[in-house]
């Protein structure tokens, strides 16, 4: 078998599970379903391992699949770009979405819209999937836009769930204004390199990274700014950057499963992809890096403090997402997009476990996802536990685990930029390692250990509690939901440690990546780099470690020996607590001003000038008129007979006039 | 046999079909009309298919001509041929003719034959309009396919729907009648003829031309229809029956779109150019200001027509690029938009044929009683977002990717249907389907029945078809697209 074939493989693998489980699913009934699925996925995985390999041998690939449209010479492909980055990516989303695959069946055992479930998420692989393979602009907002599609459908799965279907609209729509950067960003790349194609628009970017445009009379911009801008308004919405970062903590709405899956590990990452992708546009303008850096570094500090006062299992987990994205986009606009690409693989590992992990305590309580009613579970759910608890400290950057090499690294590269906003970045993702310390062993400790607080009354979950019934000690979760916890720590362990070298230092990007000789945040990082043991052990002498130590010993003190501080914390400073806890009025400013007042102008305009202008003045004004010269024409029709002997002598005389003028 | 004649067939077959449904058939016997019509319809697009099956796409020149003489002392010929521009139009027409007959297959109870025969002869008329070269011919067919859609709203329509007849009447009459008088100048000027080439290639002054312009643009404009004269297709849509509703929006409007086309740019190009600014600037407040207002109706056939209006803003828009990217994704975008706005006015027909209301907040929870249903409707919705991998993306990105080449600003205004089309598509669709049940009458509600699976199902395909491999149908086009093109940017200017 060729590689094409192992290419073509990858994505279709999935499509054909979603498309079998999605059409099929009731016929053949949920085993076959779920089994037809994780097959799919299953070879796209092991295809994907093989493609990693073919890579690593050095053989990359770019080619047309098939050709979209053909206008003259413009040509729109679909097409794949196999290269490290792409196979590095491939493997992540098969990996994760195979675990999830398995995890669903356990998660999702009772839920009657079981076989529905596996096609989107099998579809979610298969758009995804095309989305890092593309070798266009095309087709990646294809998959960009599929993947947003099924992140709705997914968000909005318990369709009868208000809060669900509100929150599935929100996500897309705030995805839509991103895409509307997204595509006028597409836009100037076709109409000035003329092609959509990564290879020939990279190879003409050096040509145009003088050229201006004209936005506004008498301000030129440089073009690869105002393309590098507004492709990244696509990344902020689609990997929830501040300010489009809204609809992420809603997202939690969905099934846990795909929270791990699509809105922890992969399409939320989609946004980070595209800007390493387009290294060799943003390397051409230091304005739009400093605008991606420090978008990045205010997601990373003011997403993780809103962290802090959740109390929702999932939305903790959440808002750790956006902070740990806008740590990746500290990264990209530092130039050090490896750094980003390799903290989205880590990221991908623990944060999926924590996600998983979270689904496992959230079935064990019964579908309650109140971090205030749980608490000393770690003896009764003993995987659950250590695996969780594995994620935390990767997540924290604990040294030797996943996280810390690629969160370490991302703090130096803020601190070797020189680009303006760098001091900033520098200081949020610094105070943001105390931060997410603190919020992760808060959620850590009110979960695992402490008093049991779940049988104390407040049996309210949703109406999916009906059949489970409530009270009773809880147990680990069986093994297709512990089998992936499992499979999971392990990269959240070691997948730091074992790749750093390479992916950092090597080449293991190769010509995947460009970094202009300006940006020499890399070649620095490098000098100090002496092997991951001693990057470990360093670090312990380090800010950052401390600040991790001092989050975790803080939250260990606040939530298991003194529980009254953060109330007293809280009452003392209410203000500080309600601007957390209502997330900076982000939501309510949006309601008001963009769902609300879209809909007075609407309502305006189809009032004041469809029906009033348009329809009152101009299109009955014509039938009033008309009406109105009918009655003036009516006027002459009198009946009296000397009116019309009148008429008629003025007319004659005026005919005889004019003809005496025309002779 | 008919090799010489397929597009006299195209026209003449359905409207000869019709005429026998309306002499067989009578209410005693509907079935017969139906199975008739059905016959009908299905023959009309198979004498259709030899169109697509034999067109060169090589060439720009009109192919499938047929020319005689009509009415001599005019100069007035029988001429009819089709281009890459008007064959796929002469083809969606037949192909939705179909889809109404099968859409009224149950739903009319009342006068069957007559409602049959109206479809299929507009759907002849309508072949005419798209195939006539001649301007006399045109003009006779641009008229006569209105008659029909008078009766088919007057007759089988709501309540309100003498309001609607005459809104649509006075709208149109003005353009038709400032029309005919520019046709009339320009058999004089072209030196006695209506041939529709030869205006393209009569010399005109800047005068005449912005005249003939403003007169051509008021009788497209209207069909099409641009703001400010798009109020009568809300009002019409909502009285005509489904079919009536798939017609108008999914043919009627591209009758005005195929006009800017074959009249408007080829014959006064100066004035076009000139004037690019006015259809530019309407367009991007049909998309703009037209999204907003398709946001607050209360009422699904409403929102509907008011984004018909938004999309077809597209498409004048693309027009006015002056770019194979914006001719074509114009044209495109008139496909898919026959497309998503039959399959959207269908779903809303399937809703309206079990509940009687066409009010959104009439529904709620469709989905837990009618989920295949459900599927079908959020696959268009999606199309109508412009969501990429179905037709509707296809126009809107290669109009935004023109526009783009021309202003930015004007891509900008373009590029707000991605917020504006997902927030009035998707947020009916969640108030309609998603949700709980929302009162006893939606519980009751049973889910699509195999006809209505069959139309649905067909519309799918061609939806996802389209968008996933777009390439035959720009290929259909480029060679006139291009030509006409180079043709629009030389001067007429004596």
């Amino acid at each position: 078998m060729d590689m094409q074939t192992l290419y073509l493989i990858v994505p279709l693998a999935p499509l054909a599970g979603a498309i079998v489980a999605g059409l099929l699913g009731h016929v053949i009934g949920r085993t076959l379903s779920h089994l037809a699925t994780i097959a799919g996925v299953a070879v796209a995985f092991i295809a994907s391992v093989l493609v990693f390999q073919d890579v690593l041998a050095g053989h990359t690939y770019n080619g047309t699949v098939y050709t979209w449209m053909v206008l003259g010479d413009l040509r729109f492909e679909v097409g794949f770009l196999i290269d490290p980055l792409t196979a590095m990516m491939m493997l992540v989303v098969t990996f994760v979405s195979l675990m999830v695959h398995v995890y669903t069946i356990g998660y999702m055992h009772d839920d009657p819209g079981y076989q529905r479930f596996f096609s989107y998420i099998s579809l979610f692989t298969f758009s995804m999937l095309m989305l890092v393979m593309s070798n266009n602009f095309l087709q990646l907002f294809f998959g960009w836009e599929a993947v947003g599609l099924v992140s709705y459908l997914l968000i909005g799965f318990w369709y009868t769930k208000e809060s669900a279907i509100y929150a599935n609209l929100k996500a897309f729509l705030v995805n839509r204004v991103g895409d509307f950067g997204f595509i006028l960003g597409i836009g100037l790349v076709l109409a000035y390199f003329g092609s959509l194609d990564y290879a020939t628009v990279f190879a003409k970017a050096p040509s145009l990274a003088v050229e201006t445009i004209t936005i506004w009379p008498d301000s030129p911009w440089m073009l690869m700014t105002v393309i590098g801008i507004l492709l990244f308004i696509g990344a902020m919405g689609k990997s929830a950057q501040f300010p489009l970062h809204v609809w992420l903590p809603d997202s939690m709405e969905g099934p846990t499963p795909i929270s791990a899956l699509i809105h922890a590990a992969t399409m939320v990452t989609a946004g980070i992809f595209m800007v390493a992708r387009m290294s060799p546009l943003y390397e051409l303008s230091d304005v739009a890096l400093s605008f991606i850096m420090v978008i990045g570094a205010i997601t990373a500090l003011f997403m993780g403090l809103l962290g802090i006062v959740q109390n929702d299992i999932k939305r903790v987990v959440a808002y750790s997402t956006l902070s740990q994205l806008g740590y990746m986009t500290v990264a990209l606009g530092a130039s050090a997009y490896s750094v980003a690409v390799f903290h989205l693989m880590t990221h991908a590992f623990f944060k999926a476990l924590l996600f998983l992990a979270a689904g496992s305590v959230i079935i064990a309580m019964h579908h309650n996802q109140d971090i205030r009613y749980m608490g000393g579970l770690k003896k009764y759910m003993p995987i659950t536990w250590i695996t969780s608890l594995i994620g935390s400290l990767a997540l924290i950057g604990t040294p030797f685990l996943s996280g810390f090499y690629s969160k370490e690294t991302i703090i130096e590269a803020a601190r070797l930029s020189h680009l303006p906003g760098s001091g900033f970045a520098y200081f949020a993702v610094l105070a943001g390692v105390f931060v997410t310390a603190f919020y992760s062993f808060r959620m850590y400790f009110l979960v695992f250990h402490g008093k049991e607080r779940f049988r104390q009354g407040h049996a309210h979950g949703n109406e999916l509690d009906a059949h489970h019934g409530h009270g009773g000690t809880p147990h680990e979760t069986p093994w297709v939901i512990t089998g992936p916890l499992l499979a999971l720590a392990l990269p959240s362990l070691a997948i730091g440690y074992m790749t750093v070298e390479s992916m950092l230092y090597g080449d293991f990007f190769g010509n995947a990546i460009y970094v202009a000789d300006r940006h020499p945040v890399m070649t620095e990082l490098n000098q100090h780099f002496h092997g991951a043991a001693a990057m470990a052990l360093h670090a312990l002498v380090t800010l950052p470690f401390w600040l991790a130590v001092g989050g975790v010993g803080l939250a260990a003190f606040f939530y298991l020996k003194r529980p009254d501080i953060p109330a007293a914390i809280a009452k003392r400073f209410s203000f500080v607590y309600s601007l957390l806890v209502n997330k900076y009025w982000f939501d309510e400013l949006y309601s008001w001003v963009f769902a609300q007042g879209a809909r007075s102008l609407g309502g305006g305009l189809w009032r004041r000038g469809d029906q009033g202008v348009i329809d009152g003045l101009m299109v009955n004004g014509t039938a009033h008129l008309v009406e109105r010269f009918s009655r003036l024409v009516k006027a002459f029709q009198s009946g009296y007979i000397y009116h019309y002997a009148f008429a008629m002598l003025i007319g004659v005389f005026a005919l005889v006039t004019w003809f005496a003028r025309l002779n | 046999m008919f090799g010489q004649s397929i597009l006299s067939l195209v026209i003449w077959v359905p409207i000869l079909a019709g005429i026998v449904v309306l002499a067989t058939g009578s209410d005693r016997n509907a079935p017969l009309a139906r199975w008739l019509a059905l016959a009908g319809s299905l023959l009309g697009l198979l004498v259709a298919i030899p169109l697509a099956t034999g067109f060169d796409t090589a060439t720009s020149a009109m192919q499938f001509v047929e020319k005689k003489a009509w009415i001599p002392a005019f100069n007035v010929f029988y001429h009819l041929g089709v281009d890459g521009i008007s064959m796929p139009l002469v083809l969606l027409n037949s192909f939705v003719t179909v889809l109404v007959v099968i859409a009224g297959w149950q739903v009319i109870q009342d006068k069957v034959a007559q409602y049959m025969a109206a479809f299929l002869i507009m759907s002849g008329l309508i072949n005419g309009v798209f195939a006539a070269l001649d301007g006399i011919l045109f003009y006779v067919f641009f008229e006569g396919m209105l008659i029909p859609l008078y009766l088919i709203v007057g007759v089988w329509g709501g309540p309100n729907r003498v309001y609607a007849a005459f809104k649509f009447f006075l709208y149109t009459l003005l353009g038709s009648l400032l029309m005919l008088v520019s046709f009339i100048y320009l058999y004089y000027q072209s030196g006695g003829s209506f041939d529709i080439q030869t205006w393209h290639k009569t010399t005109l002054g800047m005068a005449a031309q912005t005249l003939i312009f403003l007169s051509f643009l008021l009788a497209f404009g209207v069909k099409v229809p641009m703001w400010p004269v798009h109020t009568w297709l809300p009002d019409a849509h909502v009285e005509a029956p489904t079919g009536g509703s798939v017609v108008l929006a999914a043919i009627t409007l591209k009758v005005g779109a195929y006009g800017f086309l074959r009249f408007i740019l080829p014959i006064v190009p100066d004035a076009a150019h000139e004037l690019a600014w006015l259809v530019i600037t309407l367009s991007l407040i049909a998309v703009a200001y037209i999204g907003l207002v398709a946001l607050v109706q209360a009422d699904m056939k409403k929102l509907i027509a008011y984004s018909s209006i938004a999309h077809m803003g597209f498409v004048t828009l693309g027009f006015f690029m002056f770019n194979p990217l914006g001719w074509e994704g114009g044209l495109v975008q008139m496909i898919s938009h026959g497309f998503v706005s039959a399959a959207l006015f269908l779903c809303i027909g399937v809703m309206y044929d079990r509940l009687h209301s066409r009010q959104i907040k009439d529904y709620g929870g469709l989905v837990n009683r009618m989920p295949v249903f459900a599927a079908f409707f959020m696959l268009f919705a999606m199309a109508n977002s412009g969501l990429p991998a179905t037709s509707g993306f296809v126009g809107e990105f290669m109009v935004i990717m023109a526009a783009t080449q021309v202003n930015f600003w004007f891509a900008f205004v373009a590029a707000t249907t991605l917020i504006f089309g997902a927030a009035y598509t998707l947020w009916m669709y969640k108030r309609v389907v998603f949700g709980s049940v929302g009162n006893p009458h939606v519980e009751e509600m049973k889910d699509v029945n195999a006809r209505e699976i069959l139309l649905l199902g067909v519309l799918a395909l061609a939806v996802l078809g389209m968008g996933l491999y777009p390439k035959p149908f720009t290929d259909v086009m480029h060679a006139s697209v291009v030509d006409l093109l180079a043709h629009v940017a030389q001067s007429k200017l004596p």
